[in-house]
């Protein structure tokens, strides 16, 4: 018996009843509702032919049964990205998966799982899945609109049959009762189909139209993205202090523009990096954990802009227009000055390195082109140490198993570890070049007898190259930052949908919609025959107390006979 | 700014305080458990579930009470569910039981006291909000756990739920200590905002919300076996521990009360998601770039949308829906033990 009572309270939430629902609700056959509002409950076999098949794939398409088997397909179409790197969130390691498991990566790849939510599969889910939406939404807009335009439906026959009765009698006249309950349903905001002898009234149709905003606001989020994935701009650009950066396309390092970005004309902005100021926790468990970045910058808009000072530092994004500037990592790059065989300065200035770890341990390459006329081009291959651990004696300590490292990421005591190239860089072939990589095949290692030729120098160090090949100076360090440029067109729209879609959700999951009735009519012993009746339509409890507040309003107006109440056996 | 460390410190003896006497109200509980007696809840069950009044007795019902207040009668569909019409009743009439029973709460709102002690003297500690990392979130998130279950408690006296609240509580922070334990520190950069108050306090309420949502499931599925068992006693034989099962609230008041906690949270979550993604925007630049925190909540914010509508639909409710909202919690705990610890994103400074 609990079961059945289970089922027919569940029957009557039928805010998110879509067409097979209510053919269940019929089958059913227990439903206390009245006839419900959303669409025809009888079960039509589909016809044969085009047309008929046609309509049966809609109607399953927009079932809710369907519709619950795309949510979960899309929840288990998200989860390969949790094994299989990414290629918009992880290049890199999509590259090495493809070095170590070539064969297997070629077939992953011809399915997409290396960018699974630009995937066709992935699209065809939350396509479908809209449709089946757009499906369900759209008949039940215009039935909505019709419920708002129509009266409460009127009193049924038999109150007692409602979930919650009340019944008295009392002396007052059945048209005062009426005239008083009347006044009380509408301070409770009731919508009201007054009769003869009763009135009908119903409330809680936010319940309904917050369910649709919200369904409609999550179309609000699908154009919101795809805006963005066509007109979205989101660079990379490493700026050392001194540099600067103007937002034109042959500036970024890095870039990811979406499909319909007019790249020659980009938000024309740009700024000048003056210094990075950052800080790390000193001591305990934690100890070299960032704790502050800022970026001193002065920027201008257009091309006759004046200079503004600012500051960018994490969370805080200088603002320029429609575009963003975000500060998402910093480095060091160490300032070196190298002299040729001829004594002639063939290089000077910063050069950035990559950290390789927390303490800011970081590597990178010198090259150097530009040598006089007739001489070998250099190279240096180069490890950097912002702070490098001493031994009492002032010797350089080497981690046995790592090599050189820095043991805190602030420029505590500086090191700059170098081993030297020279012959063709390769520079001049047209090939383009990693910055970071010393393509050493047509270069000879500089040696030291037997050893390789390594020097560790301190700021202002000068050393002379072997053979007499020059010489090399570390005038000192600077700080660079890594910036991300981003504008998204669509994030106002999304904002606006997810706020409105949170309203909906609100309203669709608190507001309760019940009817009440009541009715007063003359019974045959002349006194006046008062029923109250409510009805929840939607789950949620307090029908009881809200019907029984409603009756203890009516007490005043028909105060029930003390002579107690006849009740028909 | 620095540490107190002496703050910091007596932050972990609140914690390890907490500890002790919730593992002595969740014995309390069990003993409650086994005390007390099944009999009269048994029969009250019963009675329950063949509540549908004829009309006569309705109106006679109502016809005492009726010269002074007219009374409204409930039927079939009026009921409210959730602690007002059923309620479980695990002491089941026996004297002992209760007593221990209202030890067993006290105790739970002493360790909730000491608990709640502890986290705030962290976050004093470092004056900050302590949510940076998963020993704060974990002990925040079980704060909040035994928060929801003493609401409902001042209001519904749903008691029956004390022990298999104190069960995750307990491993909640007993994991937090033993493995995810970190000192009280400073947050990274990318953490000091004040998007940490807004977007990690709705996810630590959903979280633990969500809690009481999956208890109601689960142990909805097991009265709903009971409920079977008793409805067909010459089928299936009777299981080890249905004299306990007795005790719950029917299985229609469980699905109900899993069914609101879920609901009510959703919203929630939903709002927690949309913090995220304006912080994200204004940290890193875009709003959603499916880092596998991202994806993972959009997981669960897609299952938990699942069970809201397997609910309303036939053929999937009870059962089915219970299920659905099991696999949503699951998803919610790998969102955070699984992607926190496993995998590599943009999240993983809230690491261990």
């Amino acid at each position: 018996m609990s079961q059945t009572r289970t089922d027919d309270d569940l029957e009557r939430d039928d805010d998110l009843a879509r067409t097979s629902d209510a053919e269940e609700r019929a089958d059913a056959g227990m439903s206390t509702a009245p006839a419900q509002d959303d669409g025809d409950a009888e079960m039509r076999q589909p016809q044969l032919g085009v047309v008929g098949w046609l309509r049966w794939l809609w109607r399953q398409l927009t079932s809710m049964r369907v519709a619950l088997i795309l949510l979960f397909l899309l929840s288990v179409a998200a989860t390969p990205p949790t094994l299989i790197p990414q290629r918009p969130v992880s290049p890199i390691k999509v590259s090495q998966y493809f070095r170590d498991h070539p064969d297997r990566a070629k077939i992953m790849d011809k399915f997409q799982l290396f960018d699974v939510f630009s995937s066709w599969w992935f699209a065809s889910i939350y396509i479908l899945l809209f449709i089946s939406l757009a499906g369900c939404i759209v008949p039940r807009c215009w039935a909505h609109a019709k419920t708002l335009r129509a009266k409460p439906p009127s009193a049924p026959r038999n109150f007692a049959r409602l979930p919650a009765y009340a019944r008295w009698e009392t002396s007052a006249d059945p048209d005062a009762v009426l005239e008083v309950a009347r006044g009380a349903l509408k301070k409770r905001r009731f919508r009201l189909n007054p009769t003869a002898d009763s009135i009908a009234a119903e409330k809680g149709y936010a319940r309904e139209t917050g369910n649709l905003l919200f369904h409609i606001a999550l179309f609000g989020i699908l154009v919101a993205f795809a805006l963005g994935s066509l007109y979205s701009v989101k660079g990379g650009k490493i700026v050392v202090e001194g540099g600067s950066f103007a937002n034109v396309l042959t500036q970024y390092d890095d870039r990811q523009f979406g499909a319909l970005v007019d790249a020659d004309n980009l938000e024309p902005f740009g700024f000048r990096l003056k210094s990075v100021d950052q800080t790390f926790q000193p001591t305990g468990a934690k100890r070299g954990e960032p704790r502050s970045f800022t970026a001193h910058i002065e920027s201008w808009y257009g091309h006759e802009g004046k200079d503004k000072s600012g500051t960018i530092k994490v969370n805080h994004p200088l603002q320029v227009g429609d575009t963003k500037v975000f500060m998402i990592a910093t480095g060091y790059a160490p300032e070196v000055t190298v002299r040729d065989a001829k004594g002639k300065i063939a290089y000077k200035g910063p050069t950035i390195f990559l950290p390789q770890d927390g303490n800011r341990t970081s590597t990178g390459v010198i090259k150097v082109p530009d040598v006089s006329i007739g001489l070998k081009q250099l190279g240096f291959d180069a490890q950097f140490l912002p702070s490098a651990p001493m031994d009492p004696d002032g010797n350089l300590l080497v981690d046995p198993r790592r090599g050189p490292i820095s043991v805190f990421p602030s420029l505590l005591n500086p090191r700059l570890m170098i081993s030297g190239y020279e012959g063709d860089l390769g520079m001049d072939s047209g090939i383009p070049q990693n910055i970071y990589a010393l393509k050493a095949d047509k270069m000879a290692k500089f040696m030291d007898g037997t050893d390789v030729w390594r020097k560790a120098l301190k700021v202002g160090d000068t050393v002379q190259l072997p053979n007499g090949a020059g010489s090399i100076t570390f005038d000192g360090v600077k700080t660079w930052a890594n910036f991300q440029v981003a504008s998204e067109p669509g994030k106002g729209l999304a904002l606006f949908s997810v706020v409105a879609a949170i309203l909906g959700l609100v309203l669709s999951l608190f507001v309760r919609r019940r009817r009440m009735w009541v009715r007063a009519v003359e019974g045959p012993d002349g006194h006046t025959v008062v029923e109250v009746g409510g009805l929840a339509r939607t789950e949620g409890g307090g029908l009881g107390e809200e019907v029984q507040e409603f009756v203890d309003a009516l007490r005043e107006a028909a105060p029930a006979n003390s002579s107690g109440t006849k009740v028909k056996e | 700014m620095g540490v107190n460390e002496n703050l910091a410190q007596f932050s972990n003896v609140l914690m390890y305080s907490a500890i002790a006497v919730y593992l002595m109200a969740f014995f309390a509980y069990c003993m409650e458990w086994t005390f007390g007696s099944s009999g009269a809840v048994a029969k009250r069950s019963a009675d329950l579930s063949v509540e549908v009044l004829e009309p006569a007795a309705v109106g006679a019902a109502g016809g005492v009470a009726l010269a002074e207040r007219p009374v409204v009668v409930l039927r079939e569909g009026g009921h409210d569910g959730a602690g007002a019409d059923d309620q479980g009743d695990v002491s089941g009439g026996s004297e002992r039981a209760d007593r221990i029973g209202r030890v067993a709460v006290s105790l739970t709102v002493l360790a909730f006291l000491l608990q709640a002690g502890s986290v705030l003297t962290r976050g004093i500690s470092v004056e900050r909000a302590p949510w940076g990392n998963m020993y704060e979130f974990s002990t925040s998130v079980s704060l909040v756990v035994v928060a929801a279950f003493l609401v409902l408690l001042w209001k519904y006296p749903v008691r029956w739920l004390g022990l298999f609240v104190t069960l995750p509580v307990l491993t909640t922070l007993g994991v937090a200590v033993t493995l995810l334990y970190t000192d009280s520190e400073q947050l990274v950069p990318a953490l000091d905002s004040y998007w940490l108050w807004i977007h990690v306090a709705s996810a630590i309420v959903s979280f633990g919300a969500f809690h009481i949502g999956a208890l109601a499931s689960i142990l909805f599925l097991f009265r709903q076996g009971y409920e079977r068992r008793q409805a067909d006693p010459a089928g299936a034989k009777p299981g080890r521990f249905d004299d306990k099962l007795a005790r719950l609230p029917s299985s229609a008041s469980l699905d109900k009360t899993a069914y609101r906690v879920n609901a009510i949270i959703f919203p929630l979550w939903t709002f927690a998601i949309v913090c995220g993604a304006i912080w994200a925007e204004n940290a890193w630049g875009r709003y959603w770039g499916w880092d596998p925190k991202e994806v993972w909540s959009f997981i669960t914010w897609v299952a938990y949308a699942a069970y809201l509508h397997a609910r309303a639909t036939a053929g999937w409710k009870g059962t089915k829906a219970a299920a659905v909202s099991l696999v949503a919690f699951s998803c919610f705990l790998f969102n955070y033990y699984g992607v926190n610890i496993f995998v590599n994103g943009l999240h993983s400074y809230a690491g261990v």
